[in-house]
Formats: C-alpha cells, sequence, structure tokens
C-alpha cells in the first residue's frame, strides 16, 4: 500500500478529512516537503503526527511537563526581577533600571505566554510557587539575604538564574522534538533568556561586580565568595569536546580552552535544575 | 551530491522523460520512501514542486542538510570577524577587542566543528564578499555584526523544528544560546539596552525565527558561491 492509497482509503470513511487537512493538494505537498527529511524508519511517524495536527490531539503529559517546568522557571525570574525592581534604592536609575524593567517584562510575557500555551494544549499550568530570593528554602535567611538591599548580590542571583534558565531550556529541547510549533516557541524563549544573561554579565563587568564576559569561560560562576553557593549552574560549563570532536585547536586553529568551552554553552536535566532553584522556593 | 549518486541507481530510468519532474526531488524522495510507494504516484508528487533552479550548492538531506545550513552561517560570521580582528575599526577599545577576538574565535571553533561533525557531507567552502562593509568604522562593523548574530539566532530557531535527531537538536541549542549572547554584546556595544528590544523580540517576549530560505537570500548579500537554497526545506 502506498501513501496515496491509504489517503484514498482514510477519505473514503472520512470524507471531510481534507477540509481538516486544508487541501488534499497540500498534504501530498507536505508530505513530499517531509520526505525530503524524514528516514524511512520515521516515515509512519510523520504521517501519524499529520493526522494528530488535524484532529487536535493533545501533545501528551511529557511536553506539558515540559511546559509546566519552564513556568515554574518563569516564575521564579519574573517575581525576582519585579521585586527587585521595587526595591527602592536597589537598581540605579536610568539605563540599569531600564534594562531590569525591560527583563522583567520580558519574563512577565514568557509566563503569559506558557500559562496559555498549557491551557490551549488541554493542561493546567501549574500555580506561582512562593519564593525565597535569599535561597533559604523559606526562611527568608539564606545566603544572599542582601539580595534586595545590595545591588551586587542582586546581579549576581540574576545571572546565575539567566544562565541556569539557558541551560534549563536547553536541556528540554530535546523533549519537544517534532512538536514544531512548540519546539520553536521554546527555543524562542531559550534566545532570550541568553540575551539576557549576556546583558548582566555586562552589568557586573561594569560595575566591576565581577571579571566576567557575556559568555561562561570554563565552569567559572564569577560571583567571588558567592562560587561555591552556585558552583552548580556551572558545572560542565567547561566541556570542550561536542560529539567527539574536541573543540581546543581545532583544524589547526588556534583556539584555546577558554574560547572551546565558551563557545557552546551546556544542558543541564530537570532534576540538576530543581535542585538548583530549591532553595529559592519554599 | 553523494546520496543523490547513491540513489540514482535505484531509481527509474524511464522517469527521467517526463518533464516536469524535478529529478533531484524525486531520487531523494525515492532514496527515502520508493520501496513504499509505487513508481506511478512519485510523478503526480513530484509534479507538485514547482522548482527549477538546480544550481548551486546543495546542503544534502535530512539533519546533514540543517546542519550544512549551519555551517554555511558559521562560515559566513567566522570569516566576519577574521577580518574585523585582522584590520581593527577606528577606536576599538582593548576591552571590545578582547570580546571581539573571542566572538571570532567562537565562530572559527562553530565553523570547524560543523566540518568535523559533516566530515564527507559538509558543504565546500564559501567565498564571501564584505565589500558592502567599511571595516575602519565602528558603526559600520557594528551594525553587521548585529545583522549576522540577529540572523544566526533567527536561523538557529527556525531551525530546530527540521532536526530528526535530538542529539542534533542539542548541538544547535549548544551553539544558538551563544550566539544569542553575541547579538546582546554587540546590540549594546551599538546602543546599550538595546539587547533584547523590540526589534527582535514580539509581544509575547519570545526571539525572531526565520526560515532557512529567508536566511540564506538575506546571507546571500555577503555570499558569492551560489547556494541551492531549493535543497533547504520550504
Amino acid at each position: 500500500m502506498n501513501f496515496l492509497q491509504i489517503l484514498n482509503q482514510v477519505e473514503e470513511q472520512e470524507p471531510e478529512i481534507f477540509d481538516r487537512l486544508d487541501s488534499r493538494r497540500k498534504v501530498i505537498g507536505n508530505f513530499v516537503n517531509f520526505g525530503k527529511k524524514l528516514t524511512l524508519i520515521s516515515l509512519p511517524f510523520a504521517i501519524s503526527g499529520m493526522f494528530q495536527k488535524a484532529y487536535g490531539q493533545n501533545p501528551g503529559p511529557a511536553v506539558l511537563d515540559v511546559f509546566n517546568f519552564a513556568l515554574t522557571l518563569e516564575y521564579l525570574e519574573y517575581r525576582f526581577y519585579q521585586q527587585g525592581v521595587n526595591a527602592s534604592g536597589l537598581i540605579p536609575t536610568g539605563a540599569p533600571l531600564t534594562a531590569i524593567t525591560s527583563i522583567r517584562d520580558n519574563e512577565l510575557s514568557h509566563v503569559n505566554f506558557l500559562k496559555t500555551t498549557i491551557t490551549q494544549l488541554g493542561g493546567t499550568p501549574v500555580p506561582e510557587p512562593t519564593f525565597d530570593f535569599t535561597g533559604g528554602n523559606g526562611t527568608g535567611n539564606g545566603p544572599f539575604s542582601a539580595v534586595f538591599s545590595d545591588y551586587a548580590t542582586f546581579l549576581a542571583v540574576a545571572q546565575v538564574f539567566e544562565d541556569t534558565g539557558v541551560r534549563a531550556y536547553k536541556g528540554q529541547a530535546g523533549n519537544l522534538i517534532g512538536t514544531n510549533d512548540l519546539l520553536e516557541a521554546a527555543l524562542n524563549i531559550h534566545s532570550v533568556e541568553a540575551r539576557h544573561a549576556s546583558h548582566i554579565r555586562q552589568m557586573r563587568k561594569f560595575n566591576n561586580f565581577g571579571d566576567v564576559k557575556p559568555w561562561i569561560t570554563g565552569n567559572d560562576p564569577g560571583v567571588g565568595a558567592a562560587n561555591a553557593l552556585v558552583q552548580a549552574s556551572y558545572n560542565g560549563e567547561d566541556n570542550t569536546v561536542q560529539a567527539t570532536v574536541n573543540i581546543v585547536n581545532i583544524g589547526g586553529q588556534s583556539i584555546s580552552f577558554n574560547a572551546a568551552s565558551e563557545s557552546f554553552d551546556e544542558p543541564l536535566s530537570k532534576t540538576e535544575v530543581l535542585a538548583i532553584v530549591d532553595p529559592f522556593i519554599v | 551530491m553523494k546520496k543523490i549518486v547513491t540513489a540514482e541507481g535505484s531509481g527509474n530510468p524511464g522517469l527521467q522523460q517526463k518533464s516536469t519532474l524535478h529529478r533531484r526531488d524525486f531520487l531523494r524522495y525515492s532514496g527515502y520512501a520508493g520501496v513504499a510507494v509505487a513508481g506511478a504516484s512519485l510523478i503526480s508528487i513530484a509534479g507538485c514542486q514547482d522548482k527549477d533552479d538546480n544550481d548551486g550548492v546543495d546542503f544534502g538531506t535530512g539533519d546533514f542538510a540543517i546542519l550544512n545550513y549551519a555551517y554555511a552561517l558559521e562560515q559566513l560570521e567566522a570569516a566576519f570577524y577574521q577580518q574585523v580582528i585582522a584590520s581593527p575599526y577606528a577606536g576599538m577599545s582593548a576591552l571590545e577587542k578582547g570580546l571581539l577576538t573571542d566572538v571570532r574565535d567562537h565562530e572559527i571553533a562553530h565553523r570547524e566543528f560543523f566540518k568535523a561533525a559533516l566530515g564527507a557531507n559538509a558543504i565546500q567552502d564559501l567565498e564571501v564578499d564584505f565589500s558592502s562593509i567599511n571595516f575602519s568604522s565602528r558603526d559600520s562593523v557594528l551594525n553587521a555584526a548585529k545583522s549576522f548574530e540577529d540572523l544566526g539566532v533567527s536561523a538557529y530557531n527556525g531551525a530546530g523544528r527540521y532536526f530528526v535527531d535530538a542529539n542534533y537538536l542539542l548541538l544547535a541549542g549548544k551553539i544558538v544560546s551563544v550566539e544569542a549572547r553575541h547579538a546582546a554584546y554587540i546590540r549594546d556595544l551599538l546602543s546599550n539596552g538595546s539587547f533584547a528590544d523590540s526589534s527582535v523580540i514580539d509581544g509575547n517576549g519570545l526571539d525572531t525565527s526565520r526560515k532557512p530560505r529567508d536566511v540564506i537570500a538575506i546571507a546571500n548579500a555577503y555570499i558569492v558561491t551560489e547556494l541551492n537554497a531549493n535543497t533547504l526545506p520550504a
């Protein structure tokens, strides 16, 4: 049986199938495009995906889990920046406050987008947790107790949240493979978090709060005395072997260890990320 | 071309005479699905495709095509930053030079990584043309850099959906966030605070995506070597 025969038989049983699938011509056109990208073995999944899309079936609990996990992290970031912006005298007015406010607004947009998406997928958005941004697990007296009174501490925590967020989204991409628009939306958030991380790092460098670059060098957190507290967010970033290819001095080029580690950001698993943010969630 | 040559052996020679059939599409298609689909049906399927342009560098098929697409963009970026560092613009500060050298090295690392990972499947070295960029002008260089970085971010974001292999998707993910870090840095050099402004981020807080053929159309302004964007997903 070939693909066109399958379509013909489906059409006999379900005359409106081509209304749902747009048009017969478009389906076949899409199929030709699919054919370019897929190996024979995955062809049945492509066809199955096409019909799932047509009939609006939900994408399954694993995908909803990814989005609810992302939502938890976005709640964390949004609430952190919102409290920072509202903390009187914490963030200097002018460029710094403008930047942090715009990052806060991006994070709120992410929260709202994820809640809407989860609902549209037939899931239930997780509620916002209660946060303790001192990292004290609810005591309000954790190692970052000055987070909303000391600008340097605030930016250090911001950097760790952003760098961790980038790694968290990266670690989930594989779980969204084949979901097309959903994967793309997650990637579109992922790169925004990386833009934020870059800017926060520049702010820290500008203020001499840390000798950091916009990118992550080795596995160095770059937050001085607090390094040990946040090391888990940077472990593994010193990887310089990608898909068995050693990046240091690759291809006879002069690529240092630092450059090799900086040029690829690394993922974190959900378990690793949840352990990292645990002290901040009551 | 290697895959096509392989596929040709199993193609039906008679089909070459059916004029509207895009030969490469048919061969690629038959290579993947030929055993499941009768030849007669293939003609009507391939006939829906309206492509004439067979010229230019063939990106290949499947995940390799997407990796080659990334390789092409990394070649462009690396060549650009090599020129930036070889002939620094007037007034480049030590801090800028240090970080732009980092960016150059990252792009070279990306380029060489794709070349090594693709091996025999890699596209050729591309010839670039930066004559529209004034390398002695900070504004000209940084605006070009901003375009390249934002383009790269949007390209990776738009290409993620085409990967079949999660390992390749992850590798693209490892690179795109570094490109986004670059983009934010370059934007802030031009105008502090523009790292994620509304020219790239939409009302949902989402970064930009571009389809491969749209990216190639933009990148072509700087690439002399002819690329066959028809070998990329529409």
